[in-house]
């Protein structure tokens, strides 16, 4: 093609090559660019995690160094002493997530049942979705107030009563209950995370194929079997997602653990008496902590992002499980 | 139209004018940043507003009360200008601040407050129930754990029969507090099977962990038989029925602006680092403690240092008493105050102080 060009006589004109370059260059850097930025973002957000982790370990050096493993199962958290341990705060931790999980999966599996097999009209499914999705915007700090003041009260007798009867087997256990407890705190999260479960596992089912359903149908199967045997089963992977993000809510809640766990730093099976979160014990001892306090403090951080990586990793094999059963 | 444009040329000249003479005066504005103890920060903030309405406007001081604790690091760190502590510089907090400036802190007092029993009991109304040492010291141990005990009527004879057959519910801080720090010096100094020792957040062997002042408020509303520490001017603001107690003399006494003054009128050291665990004279009100404002012995800024000094003055004069008095915190007695104006005009300047 050049060489035709330079055949008829005239110099080849270099800039015609530099002007398809120019042409095809904008939308192209743009190209080039949106990805280097996309990139440039992830590896922001990667770095942010990276460097709260390096910082917190670093900050927890101290207490690491003192403490050692000791601190997992050691339950006393004297700061005239120095003598720190998170044995009971990994307990109340913990067990107020599940007992949360207790209330929310099947409050959260119904609603989302409810709102997407059609048993009410539109005009009812609607309302109850817009209002399921502003319980998550009540602040925590509101919902412990009501647990405050309209929970604690509301439940006193029955927890009484439950006490009573029951206090044989240890988690209902102890003298009669008072007013925070572990239990409470669940309560309140088991409804500030219901939300979480309920709007995944209501997508979940609407993006199941319709031809599941109308199939199990066809082969005449009841509302209730086909609901049970082949909805649930087939969103099975979204629905346990949706649990395990509702469990990383759940251990990560300060606010209502600080408010409602009565702060005891002291070891109770029973989960009417008080007791103490990770997440409530760091908001509450942050401010007027001493030098090898906040260490400790910061180590207690440590262990709960360990707990939440835990349970990360475990829901990420249990929902690749559910996937291959799928298939 | 023509009228209009010069008016509203007229009128934009006049704004930047306005605006000119407004930066100017912001410029002449000293700002003073403080940091510490929550306790006292309803006083500070009201000494402060007032000293900026009615005495010197240019003088601008803000206060965050993010904690004792968390109020001496930022004085160590240099991040403010002073702090505010409920305990005194102690520990490895002192050692970081000898090292890093080469002298001793300068705390001083600027005030008090007491702290009192505030309890929930249906039929026993403010001031009716009477604690004895022993008693209040087997409360807070979990030792007396009924209303209805034999140790609570001795010293109540007159209420013994309206005593209510209820566990004790004990209330205490959950978050670090130097409210805790007086509390549990007392229980130190007057407890003998009180082992947790005293700090700004102990291993308590009982009860319910509350969140700040109102926080313990709350829970003891919300719990018939609870019985809990709170700020005396926190009882006064909630209204919170509250027991007379035992001093070191043997006597009962009841909270009073006196009664809790002279508890703190005693000889101070020279670091200004009073405790007055328990009180001794015949009416003294046993639970009182101070707190302290931290500064540097030498600031770089001569017209900041003035100011600072000038403000912190004006707080134990005859109207910053007044605001003390009337929030219910304990003003400093007379001797005290010539000692802490000489200790202020002894701070220096120097330009290349550290920070």
């Amino acid at each position: 093609m050049t060489s035709a060009a330079t055949g008829y006589g005239s110099p080849p004109n270099p800039d015609i090559d530099v002007d398809i370059e120019k042409k095809a260059s904008p939308s192209r850097a743009v190209d080039v660019g949106f990805v280097r930025l996309t990139l440039a973002l992830a590896g922001f957000a990667g770095i942010i995690l990276i460097w709260v982790i390096l910082q917190t370990t670093e900050a927890a050096l101290p207490a690491i160094q003192q403490f050692g493993l000791g601190f997992l199962v050691t339950a006393r958290w004297n700061p005239v002493e120095n003598i720190y341990g998170v044995l009971p705060q990994i307990y109340g931790s913990l067990m107020t997530s599940l007992v949360a999980l207790i209330f929310a999966i099947p409050l959260g599996i119904g609603t989302a049942i409810f709102l997407t097999e059609g048993f009410a009209p539109k005009w009812v499914t609607a309302p109850i979705g817009f209002a399921i999705e502003l319980i998550v915007a009540i602040p925590s700090v509101v919902l412990g107030l009501w647990g405050i003041f309209v929970l604690i009260p509301a439940v006193r007798p029955i927890f009484r009563a439950i006490n009573q009867t029951l206090g044989w087997i240890p988690f209902f256990g102890g003298p009669a209950p008072r007013g925070p407890s572990l239990l409470i705190v669940a309560m309140v999260l088991g409804i500030m995370i219901s939300p979480i479960i309920i709007s995944i596992t209501r997508s979940t089912f609407e993006s199941l194929p319709r031809s599941l359903k109308e199939g199990a149908l066809a082969l005449g199967a009841t509302r209730w079997e086909t609901i049970l045997t082949v909805m649930i089963p087939a969103g099975l992977s979204g629905i346990v997602s949706s649990i395990m993000l509702a469990l990383g809510r759940a251990l990560g809640e300060t606010m209502v653990a600080a408010m409602l766990s009565g702060n005891a730093n002291r070891i109770n099976i029973s989960l009417m008496q008080p007791g103490s979160t990770i997440t409530a014990l760091i908001a509450s001892q942050f401010g007027e902590a001493g030098r090898l306090q906040v260490s400790a403090l910061m180590y207690a951080g440590v262990v709960l992002m360990v707990l939440t990586l835990l349970v990360n990793i475990v829901a990420e094999i249990i929902i690749r499980k559910f996937q291959n059963l799928e298939q | 139209m023509r009228t209009l444009f010069s008016a509203s040329l007229f009128s934009l000249t006049a704004l930047t004018v306005g605006l000119l003479t407004a930066t100017s005066a912001q410029a002449q504005t000293v700002q003073i940043s403080g940091a510490g103890a929550t306790f006292p920060a309803p006083l500070l903030q009201r000494w402060f507003d007032a000293y900026n309405r009615t005495v010197d406007p240019t003088v601008q001081v803000s206060y965050q009360s993010v904690g004792s604790g968390a109020g001496l690091e930022q004085v160590i760190n240099g991040a403010v200008d002073f702090g505010v502590s409920e305990a005194p510089f102690s520990g490895a907090r002192l050692e970081s601040f000898r090292a890093k400036y080469g002298y001793e802190p300068l705390q001083l007092p600027l005030g008090g407050g007491a702290i009192e029993f505030a309890y929930n009991l249906p039929d026993i109304k403010d001031g009716e129930l009477i604690l004895k040492r022993e008693t209040y010291c087997g409360i807070v141990t979990g030792e007396i754990t009924r209303w209805d005990d034999n140790r609570i009527k001795a010293d109540n004879p007159d209420i013994a029969n309206r005593l209510p057959p209820l566990d004790i519910t004990w209330v205490h801080r959950s978050d670090g507090s130097g409210t805790t720090f007086v509390f549990t010096n007392h229980l130190k100094a007057v407890c003998p099977n009180w082992t947790a020792g005293a700090g700004t957040s102990v291993e308590w062997p009982v009860g319910i962990g509350a969140q700040g002042n109102e926080g313990v408020a709350a829970t003891i509303k919300q719990e018939p038989g609870a019985i809990g520490y709170v700020n005396q001017s926190y009882a006064k603001l909630e209204n919170m029925a509250t027991a007379r107690l035992e001093n070191k003399a043997g006597n009962i006494v009841e909270f009073s602006t006196e009664a809790a003054t002279s508890a703190l009128d005693a000889p101070i050291p020279d670091d200004f680092a009073l405790l007055v665990p328990d009180p001794e004279g015949p009416n003294d009100y046993p639970i009182v403690g101070l707190f302290w404002v931290m500064l540097y012995r030498e600031y770089p800024d001569q017209e900041k240092l003035t100011k600072l000094v000038e403000t912190l003055k004006w707080t134990q004069g005859p109207e910053g008493q007044a605001i003390t008095r009337e929030l219910d915190y304990i003003p400093m007695p007379e001797a005290a105050i010539q000692r802490i104006f000489a200790e202020l005009d002894a701070i220096t300047v120097n330009p290349n102080a550290v920070r």
